[in-house]
């Protein structure tokens, strides 16, 4: 069993033939390389936009109701908390490796390892979030006759909301970063073209630039998102 | 004698299959591809060492730059939005953009890639510093200035203690993320990390790769508990006390770091 690092094709980000000038071959910062070759770019950016929604997205699907559940059944906090505290400590480079002999190469492993590192932020949030209601909010709800599961639906969750996508929001721009390391399981990614030519610094500064911009771009569609789902918040904020 | 020849511990370690040949690897030399020795204890002593004394030296550097900074904006209550922008800015740039920024700008070796693990520690301790700071009850600031104490003992006195559980929480996120991060250390020119045969299986093997996975991830849990068990001991008792009711039930999930709103 052989693990090959990137397999990026041999010359093609390092490629730089076709404006061999004398900043390219300087590994300087060029803005004619940079225009010219941004399409590089594309699919490695598109790889890690699909490596961050697939991850925090499986990352909510085990967290949330695991948290909803805990938030019922205290005892089961601490468990829950030491176990996705452990895979959060475990770096992501040993757990794309420790991996490999399990899931294989590509983007299942990158994304079990990135789901494991979401699990702890929302968790904690969510949990966070349901343990702020008001319980003046919880007894009149009660006091309107709802059931367990509509206290949760219609009063819980949306009181808890604003912590929970504080949660969602770290979780993505951290598994942005992370995510940069997601070639070292196979499954490309920025991190791909950035390690291919670091001593170039246009590639670099392209490379490590879009994560920033994808970390900051989507934190700003999770806020935006936040907004239309709580309105209430807003409305007082401007009164 | 060899402690690992035959009987009941290689049995063990074969069981294992490739997580057992990884710690093989950590334990006994072998010919490595490119035809010298590697793995066997000493090497694993050697790398560890290594590892640990870049991410101490990273430790400093950022303690020396983010604790003044955050205990003076905390103290005055100046430049908080600076001091929680640094930590979502922190968190938006990946370690590796980081560390090979610092390799195309500056180049290899030992201080540059610690100067980058240092940048990449400085937004939790900053933030955390001075969140810290800012929380401690205005209350017990202003009682402490009313019995005349001057801003460095009310500082060094009454802020700073009741502030250290949060300080710690921050030294404790960036310590156990430079532990990770030295890991990717080999790929910018400095080879004595645990990183390295993990990079380049090439000349450790495949168990080479798994054994120097499973010691990073053991280190950087050992860093994560002793961390947390020096936020417990740098707690003051009042402050345990206090919370101790209201606090017990989250105890665990304790590690905070601020974000804006």
């Amino acid at each position: 069993m052989t693990f090959v690092l990137a397999q990026v094709p041999e010359g093609f980000y390092r490629d730089r033939s076709e404006s061999d000038t004398g900043c390219v071959a300087n590994n300087g910062v060029c803005p004619d390389w940079i225009v010219d070759n941004l399409d590089r770019y594309v699919d490695p950016f598109l790889e890690h936009v699909w490596l961050v929604v697939a991850s925090v997205a499986c990352g909510l699907l085990i967290a949330f109701p695991l948290a909803v559940l805990a938030y019922r059944r205290r005892w089961l906090i601490a468990p829950v908390a030491n176990i996705t505290g452990i895979l959060y400590t475990i770096p992501s480079v040993a757990a794309f490796f420790l991996l490999l002999p399990i899931t294989g190469r590509g983007a299942l492993t990158a994304i079990v390892a990135l789901t494991a590192y979401t699990l702890l932020i929302l968790f904690r949030n969510v949990l966070e979030g349901l343990d702020a209601v008001p319980d003046e909010a919880r007894d009149a709800g009660r006091g309107m006759g709802l059931t367990d599961g509509q206290l949760l639906w219609r009063v819980e969750l949306p009181l808890a909301l604003p912590s929970i996508m504080a949660g969602l929001r770290i979780a993505t721009t951290t598994t942005v970063g992370l995510a940069a390391l997601a070639f070292f399981a196979g499954a490309g990614g920025l991190g791909e073209p950035l390690e291919a030519d670091k001593a170039f610094k246009s590639n670099v500064l392209v490379a490590g630039g879009l994560c920033v911009v994808l970390a900051t771009a989507l934190d700003l569609i999770i806020l935006g998102a936040q907004r239309m789902m709580t309105p209430w918040t807003r409305s007082r904020a401007a009164s | 004698m060899d402690p690992f020849e035959g009987g009941v511990m290689s049995g063990a370690i074969a069981a294992l299959g490739v997580f057992g040949d990884g710690i093989d690897f950590l334990v006994r030399e072998r010919q490595g591809r490119g035809g010298g020795e590697v793995g066997g204890l000493q090497q694993t002593a050697e790398l560890l060492w290594g590892h640990i004394k870049l991410s101490i030296a990273a430790m400093v550097v950022a303690c020396a730059v983010a604790l003044p900074v955050g205990l003076v904006l905390g103290h005055t209550g100046r430049g908080g939005f600076l001091a929680v922008s640094v930590a979502n800015i922190g968190r938006a740039v990946p370690s590796i953009a980081l560390i090979f920024v610092f390799f195309a700008w500056f180049g290899a070796g030992f201080v540059n890639v610690m100067l980058a693990l240092a940048l990449l520690a400085i937004p939790p301790i900053l933030t955390n510093t001075y969140v810290g700071m800012r929380e401690v009850e205005r209350d017990i600031v202003d009682a402490g200035r009313g019995m005349g104490m001057s801003a460095t003992k009310l500082v060094t006195s009454v802020e700073l203690p009741l502030a250290l559980p949060l300080i710690m929480a921050g030294l404790r996120v960036s310590a156990v993320n430079v532990v990770a991060t030295a890991t990717i250390a080999p790929l910018a020119g400095y080879a004595t990390t645990l990183g390295d045969p993990i990079i380049n299986a090439g000349v450790y093997g495949d168990e080479g790769r798994v054994g120097a996975a499973m010691l990073v991830a053991a280190v950087a849990i050992a860093t994560e508990l002793l961390f947390a068990a020096a936020q417990r001991a740098a707690t003051p008792e009042g402050l345990k006390l206090s919370r101790g009711t209201q606090r017990r039930r989250l105890t665990v999930i304790n590690r905070r770091v601020s974000t804006t709103p």
